[in-house]
């Protein structure tokens, strides 16, 4: 379509942000890279030495690496499996002829609209708190010992509090996926005497595979570096037992100033994220070509 | 005035060489149709002729000057879009208007020339709806408006009925073909259905993976298609080839007959067939055969012809227009 | 017959879509609630119905200056996201109009950097802001988040501006209009629902990012997420105020949010769902 004027001035028009995004890119995990490889510490900054692998070594041998890269694995897929099989159930839900559809519509969407701080505030306070929480003042309904969540089970309720954040956008994904199916097809398989489980089974859930896959890794690369949720209610603890490995890094940097440390921390992350971007670039790749 | 002139012109699609090279003399006031099938080229040719791409290699005359490297909007030419390709932003005023204020024209002036533009075409009543509130045909009219005011030196057309139902086609077509009348100015018309190239055009250009397979006056390639393919797509239905004895008796390598040009018969005539579809379309029957040591054959009769499926008939080529083909495809003259 | 059967499966629906629509949105409505309560009452066990008062909200703005921030999340994501856009616009319009063998690889390689983790440039990134004097500023949070949502902004842009048919900006050319004449008479007016789209879904995502703006910033620039990040330690406000809190950090962009529900999938997808 173009010509060669139109050509010339399209590569213009692209520089600038090609340039921003190069350099936001390369210049910081450089510096990760290097600060990597030495003894770095913000307490004693004038000495600074070149310690090759010993950051790598470092978070390596210190148990609480295992314990953060477990509870970011527990964090990435408890929240994936609530909701995808919850956004599922929700859609399939929605997608019927209901009163009020709208309204609805917005009400389950809402929770992604709220900034972590607060998502995170409102559960800790109004919801889990032992004292004064809703949970508790069903518990006690009951007869029953309110739960101490954030001490008894903190990475449990961390999940719970994200999941409720990501819920909404699986949710409002899954139904836009389900209302792209040709409605024709739905009724040829009524038609040839397929029921509502065998419906689902070969006719939806394949429809929706794609949607699954964007939902899964998008997912995937936020819940990775969870962050404000922990940072407002169990601040990494008790112990490390919530902490995972984005707030094991915030913590080594910036709590232990050792910036050597954390960016040994940093590359790890990134090798992780790049994995699971490799196959949401393929996925939403393939989009492309179409 | 408007005429155009080819000289080798070619373009290249990084390896696909899509017109490879084409030289054309199109005379100031003439209506061209470009047909082929899809992927012939046809709608690139346009393209070029209208600047909208860079040629490959060549030359575009428009009146004897040589616009090979002119902006379109440089080349005088107007262009009315397969999709209409109206502004969804605009009404039906502005859209036709916008030329004329990208010439910088006078308001009072571009007024005068919209209204009258609206007036040929029945627009008048429509002048300040958006465009997503007309109809097909009323959304081709505006297209077709916003053309004729810049009083072009060449329309040039690319499909631009393809979208259009049957009914409005043909309504459409006649249109089209007044407009011409009254305008007298140059047309270049691209278009796949053959139907449209034989009802509109003073001359046809079949076009056949990018080169030029005829040129002609509808008649002339009707009567004397110059190879297979011309035969073949210029006609409808579609001419019935013979290859094997029959035509080793005409002394060619292929036979052509048309449907119209086979004399159907209960009683008596060259060769036997059995009815596999009849089509009884009152002032026409069409059959189409599986003819005794000829193969699939389609013939046509004038008139009601009482045959049903599975029928025995007897079919006569009328020999004066027959066509023959030597084993290049070529046509061979008597 | 089959008519009572649809009837009685619409109110089936109707009653369990509620159900869960309510269970979904109950934190957020009871927050609102127990905002309008007054601090004894907010403790007092649960309760659906409020005293109706809106001391919290004044006690909010006239002991913690709630207004403050909240003036630093408009100018954040109102100004990163306009920096965005007239970053973007231009690459996403050559990238739509005039596509080249490697636009396709480097629309996935500004996709792929929005995939870094923040955690692993938190050091270089922290350090760079406190020698250049951007710690805690608003400038080098506009700058942050401007660069974090570029990849999004000219994604959604580029989605947009592809579905622009081709042959319109071809025939504004046939009909004479020069570059500039295209840009300003056909493809903007045509453009901006689009824009309009990515806009509102940028300011939200810029609104609510709350990584970088709670550690680049302490008071001066700080928007809501860290000044309502600052109310994790217990000491100082109560139940109902920290709802009230709550309610006005989160309302402007809930009601944003409902309006943009269609743009933000085919937006947070990347045009992979629409």
């Amino acid at each position: 379509m173009a010509t060669q004027n139109t050509k010339t001035l399209a590569r213009l028009m692209m520089a600038p942000s090609v340039l921003l995004l190069l350099v936001w890119m390369i210049v910081p995990l450089a510096m990760t890279l290097w600060f990597s490889f030495q003894n770095y510490n913000l307490l004693d900054p004038s000495n600074v030495s070149f310690t090759g692998l010993f950051n790598y070594q470092f978070f390596y041998t210190d148990p609480a690496f295992f314990q953060s890269i477990w509870n970011t694995l527990v964090i990435v897929v408890g929240v994936l499996l609530i909701t995808v099989i919850g956004g599922i159930a929700i859609a399939l839900l929605l997608d019927q002829p209901i009163f009020g559809q709208g309204i609805v519509r917005i009400l389950v969407i809402s929770p992604f609209f709220v900034m972590p701080p607060v998502a995170a505030l409102i559960w800790k306070n109004m919801i889990m708190h032992p004292g004064y929480g809703v949970l508790a003042d069903i518990n006690k309904f009951f007869g029953l010992q309110p739960v101490d969540w954030f001490a008894r089970y903190p990475l449990f309720s961390i999940v719970i509090i994200v999941a409720w954040q990501w819920l909404p956008f699986a949710t409002l994904i899954l139904l836009t996926a389900l209302q792209s199916l040709d409605g024709e097809q739905k009724e040829a398989a009524e038609m040839d005497g397929a029921n509502f489980l065998s419906r689902f089974i070969y006719l939806v859930l394949p429809h929706l595979a794609r949607a699954i896959t964007v939902v899964i890794l998008i997912q995937t690369i936020f819940l990775l570096g969870v962050y404000a949720e922990i940072l407002v209610t169990t601040n990494g603890g008790p112990g490390y037992a919530s902490t995972n490995l984005a707030f094991l890094i915030y913590r080594t940097a910036l709590l232990g100033y050792d910036v050597g440390g954390a960016s040994a921390g940093g590359i790890i992350a990134v090798v992780l994220a790049n994995i699971v971007a490799f196959f949401l670039m393929r996925a939403v790749g393939k989009n492309l070509d179409r | 005035m408007g005429s155009i002139t080819l000289q080798k012109v070619s373009k290249v699609f990084g390896e696909a060489k899509v017109i490879p090279s084409i030289d054309l003399e199109i005379n100031n006031g003439e209506f061209v149709v470009f047909v082929g099938p899809s992927g012939c080229g046809k709608s690139t040719l346009l393209r070029l002729i209208a600047g909208l791409e860079d040629v490959s290699g060549g030359h575009i005359l428009i009146d004897g000057k040589d616009v090979t490297d002119a902006a379109p909007a440089a080349r005088g030419l107007a262009m009315v879009f397969q999709s209409y390709a109206l502004y969804p932003h605009m009404s039906v005023r502005k859209n036709i208007a916008f030329p004329l204020k990208m010439a910088k024209m006078e308001q009072p002036a571009i007024d005068k020339k919209v209204e009258a533009a609206a007036r040929v075409l029945n627009l008048t009543d429509y002048l300040e709806r958006r465009p997503s509130q007309l109809s097909g045909g009323q959304r081709q009219r505006v297209a077709i408006g916003r053309a004729i005011v810049r009083e072009p030196s060449a329309f040039l057309f690319d499909e631009p009925l393809s979208n259009l139902d049957a009914a409005l086609r043909g309504t459409m077509r006649l249109e089209i073909s007044d407009l011409h009348h009254q305008l007298k100015t140059t047309m270049i018309y691209v278009t796949h259905d053959q139907v449209e190239a034989m009802t509109m055009a003073d001359k046809i250009v079949v076009l056949n993976r990018g080169n030029i397979e005829q040129v002609g006056s509808p008649l002339e390639l009707y009567k004397t298609p110059r190879n297979l393919f011309v035969a073949g797509f210029i006609g409808s239905p579609h001419m019935n080839f013979v290859t094997g004895s029959y035509a080793q008796s005409k002394n060619a390598k292929t036979a052509g007959i048309r449907p119209e040009h086979l004399i159907l018969s209960k009683d008596s005539g060259l060769w036997t067939g059995t009815v596999k579809v009849a089509e009884h379309l009152g002032a026409d029957t069409f059959l189409h055969l599986d003819v005794d040591g000829i193969g699939q054959v389609t013939a046509r009769a004038g008139g009601e012809f009482g045959a049903q499926y599975g029928d025995r008939v007897y079919l006569t080529p009328d020999e004066a227009k027959l066509h023959r083909f030597d084993d290049k495809g070529l046509a061979l003259r008597a | 017959m089959a008519r009572s059967v649809t009837t009685r499966h619409k109110v089936t629906a109707t009653a369990a879509a509620w159900v869960v629509a309510l269970i979904i949105f109950f934190p957020i409505l009871y927050t609102l609630i127990t905002s309008i309560k007054t601090e004894p009452e907010a403790i007092a066990g649960f309760s659906l119905w409020p005293s109706g008062t809106f001391e919290n909200y004044i006690t909010v703005q006239t002991q913690r200056d709630y207004f403050k921030p909240f003036m630093n999340s408009v100018i954040l994501s109102v100004g990163s996201t306009i920096l965005a856009l007239i970053i973007a616009i231009p690459s996403a319009w050559a990238m739509a109009f005039s596509p080249t063998k490697r636009t396709k690889d480097i629309l996935m390689w500004m996709l792929s950097t929005k995939m870094m983790p923040a955690v692993a440039v938190l050091v270089p990134i922290y350090l760079m802001f406190r020698d250049f004097g951007l710690l805690d500023s608003r400038i080098g949070l506009t700058v942050m988040l401007t660069l974090i949502n570029l990849p999004i902004v000219v994604w959604m842009l580029y989605t947009y501006f592809r579905e622009i048919p081709g042959e319109i900006l071809e025939a504004s050319r046939m009909d004479g209009a020069g570059l500039w004449q295209e840009i300003v008479y056909v493809l903007t007016p045509m453009a901006v629902p689009g824009i309009a789209s990515t806009l509102l879904l940028n300011i939200i995502l810029a609104w609510n990012e709350s990584f970088w703006t709670i550690r680049l910033s302490t008071t001066n620039a700080a928007p809501l997420t860290a000044f309502i990040a600052s109310f994790s330690s217990p000491q100082g406000l109560f139940w109902a105020k920290l709802s009230a809190a709550s309610t006005m950090a989160i309302a402007p962009i809930l009601i944003l949010g409902w309006f943009s529900q269609k743009q933000l999938v085919r937006g947070l997808t990347f045009g992979a769902v629409k």
